[in-house]
């Protein structure tokens, strides 16, 4: 019996029984295509993230005030002490490293800002010139902080694209002045819109030299420091002399310093698992369809027991009864679980539409898992049966209802 | 060609042990027309099948053109069911889904006879069991004596030496089986050797040679001379 012959006596059957064909195909392809669109999700997720993440900056290592252990507390924090703070001479110390690019000290604060009768409350963030090319931020208009001594507090600042619209309208915004706390301050640029990166959205911002800030919220502490890295291999040099220095300057350790891959690769990890957790979730509907397909195929080849009898008694040898029924459930099980593959992406195109910020996609390993399991499940169960039934005597085959 | 000897076969029907054929010794030439007669029970269906190599013997041996075919394998044994005999049933096992003309054609498809030559020879046997116009039907679209042809068709394509019939006619009015009994009659004009369970004494008496089964024995063996 050759191939074609093959194929033909099998869609043949397939076609026959119609109803048994689209119900396995349904519960195979929904199996499929939840197990698809979960892990979709999960990823989009994981890869929303890691997107965010990569925004904020290259080789970017990061120094927080205070020693953090693995437990997020530090042993000074449980006693109430309170850590030592940073400060902007600590920063510029960090100058002395050759792993280092550029740093920047920043600072945060809020405060009232207007011009003329419009005013809004405003996140003011203090930090210097290098900001810009450490966050990947780019102007929209005018220039960022000018170079110079951070200990200087020029009168200028620069306004995400929100508060510019907000607060000037149609008005020239570069060269005139806002009113920022108790101070005024002349702009000089303007941000490129950005939107949300992390949770902090750089479109409301007004961004002022770190001594302004320091003059503004009386304090001379750092919220952190921000470091570029020379390049990907200078990250950990970059990260061990920051920490080097800065204890050397301070006595003691009592910096935090972390490099942006470490905390990336830890929700990188923890996103990672979310996705296996919701796709093993997804799979118990792959296994009930599993199931499903275990007991219609029972029935249906015991039904056409009759039929393998038949075969029998024509001459079928039992090999070439197996190849029929093996032939009949690859091909149904290969048009169900790819029709439940398309299923899937087109359900997570929605999504991708619906929420055009989350980068739906199923990962390749969800996708084999899934075509494999409903492949294995469809095969093995419509085989299994017809394996008994070719082995029958031709006439107990025939005589079976 | 077909040989039997000390043939037994019995059933296990729960612990108890029901003996359909008890020790047969018969021998059938080539091209010999045979009927098998008896009250229902006797064993005539298991003979048959037995003959068909269906079903396989407790203990005896079965010889067909000197071959012990009990000892062949399963590979083996559906070679010979496939190449020297054909097989029709008193409820015709005709394949629901597909048309007469692909009933017919089935023996050859699993024989992996190629298309071209499968075409004209489904083709010759419809137009000479007048089915010509039905070929597309499928066989709920056909009368009962329809489907008999079709199955006939079915068993006498591959050309076997040997036709088994169990009860060809048991579902068909007078007319129609007396129609099938000449397009058999047919067959064994040509040389085919005929082997058929029947019900009907007027059908079996047509028979060259009658054999009447009783509780899993023969009781006679009668040839006749041809008329
Ligand atoms: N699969 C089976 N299991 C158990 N007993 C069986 C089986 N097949 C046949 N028998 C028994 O074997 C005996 C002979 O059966 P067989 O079918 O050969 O009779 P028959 O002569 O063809 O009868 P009928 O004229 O009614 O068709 C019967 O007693 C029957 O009960
Ligand atoms: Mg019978």
């Amino acid at each position: 019996m050759n191939l074609a012959d093959t194929l033909q006596f099998a869609s043949g059957s397939l076609r026959g029984a119609r109803t048994r064909t689209l119900l396995m195909m349904l519960a195979m392809a929904i199996g499929v295509a939840a197990v698809v669109i979960l892990t979709a999700l999960g990823e989009g997720a994981r890869r929303y993230v890691i997107g965010q993440f990569s925004s904020l900056g290259s080789n970017l290592v990061i120094v927080f005030p205070g020693r953090t252990e693995t437990a997020g507390v530090s042993p000074g924090m449980l006693l109430g002490q309170i850590p030592r703070e940073l400060i902007l001479e600590d920063a510029q110390a960090l100058a002395r490293s050759t792993a280092i690019r550029r740093y920047a000290p920043l600072s945060i604060g809020a405060a009232q800002a207007s011009n003329g009768a419009l005013n809004r409350e405003v996140v003011v963030l203090g930090s210097t010139a290098s900001l810009l090319a450490i966050r990947h931020m780019s102007m929209g208009e005018g220039s960022f902080l000018p170079e110079g001594d951070a200990r200087i507090a020029t009168p200028v600042c620069v306004l995400g694209s929100k508060i510019s619209r907000e607060l000037f309208g149609a008005q020239r915004v570069v060269g005139s002045w806002l009113r920022l706390g108790d101070r005024r301050c002349r702009v000089v640029g303007i941000l490129a819109g950005q939107g949300m990166s992390m949770g902090f959205n750089t479109d409301e911002v007004v961004i002022v030299p770190i001594a302004s800030a320091h003059q503004m919220f009386n304090t001379r502490s750092l919220l952190r420091i921000l470091i570029e890295a020379n390049s990907r291999e200078q990250i950990i040099p970059a990260r061990d002399e920051a920490e080097r220095i800065l204890t050397e300057r301070h006595g003691e350790r009592d910096v935090t310093v972390v490099t942006q891959d470490a905390v990336l690769a830890t929700f990188d990890r923890i996103l990672s698992a979310l996705t296996l957790a919701v796709g093993g979730i997804a799979s118990i509907s792959l296994a009930v369809a599993g199931i499903l397909i275990m007991n219609v195929m029972l029935i249906a080849v015991s039904q056409r027991t009759q039929e393998i009898g038949l075969l029998k008694a024509l001459g079928a040898p039992p090999a070439q009864i197996r190849r029929l029924f093996f032939v009949e459930a690859a091909m149904l099980s290969l048009l169900a679980s790819v029709a439940g593959w398309l299923l899937g992406e087109l359900g997570s195109s929605i999504i991708g539409h619906l929420y055009p910020t989350l980068p739906v996609g199923a990962p390749w390993w969800a996708v084999l898992a899934a075509l494999g399991t409903a492949l294995g499940t469809g095969i093995l169960f419509s085989v299994m049966p017809a394996r008994r039934a070719a082995q029958l005597d031709p006439v107990l085959a025939l005589a079976r209802r | 060609m077909i040989r039997l000897e000390h043939v037994c076969r019995s059933f296990n029907v729960g612990d108890q042990q029901v003996a359909a054929l008890r020790d047969l010794n018969i021998d059938i030439g080539a091209g010999e027309y045979v009927s098998i007669m008896g009250p229902s029970g006797s064993g005539k269906s298991t003979l048959l099948n037995m003959i068909g190599l269906l079903d396989r013997p407790t203990s005896g041996t079965y010889r067909l053109d000197g071959v012990d075919v009990t000892a062949l394998d399963e590979v083996q044994q559906a070679q010979v069911r496939r190449d020297k005999i054909g097989f029709v049933f008193q409820f015709f096992h005709l394949v629901p889904r597909l048309s007469a003309a692909m009933n017919i054609e089935l023996p050859l498809i699993l024989a992996g006879v190629p298309p071209e030559e499968r075409k004209p020879r489904v083709a010759e046997l419809l137009a000479s069991y007048g089915l010509s116009n039905r070929a597309d039907h499928r066989p709920e679209q056909l009368s009962g004596g329809q489907r008999q042809r079709v199955a006939i068709a079915r068993a006498t394509i591959m050309r076997p030496a040997v036709l088994l019939a169990d009860e060809p006619t048991g579902n068909l009015d007078r007319a129609t089986g007396r129609e099938v009994m000449t397009l058999l009659e047919g067959l064994v004009e040509r040389g085919v050797t005929l082997i058929l369970v029947t019900h009907d004494h007027e059908i079996g008496d047509r028979a060259g040679r009658s054999l009447v089964m009783v509780d899993g024995q023969l009781e006679s063996d009668s040839k006749r001379v041809a008329p």
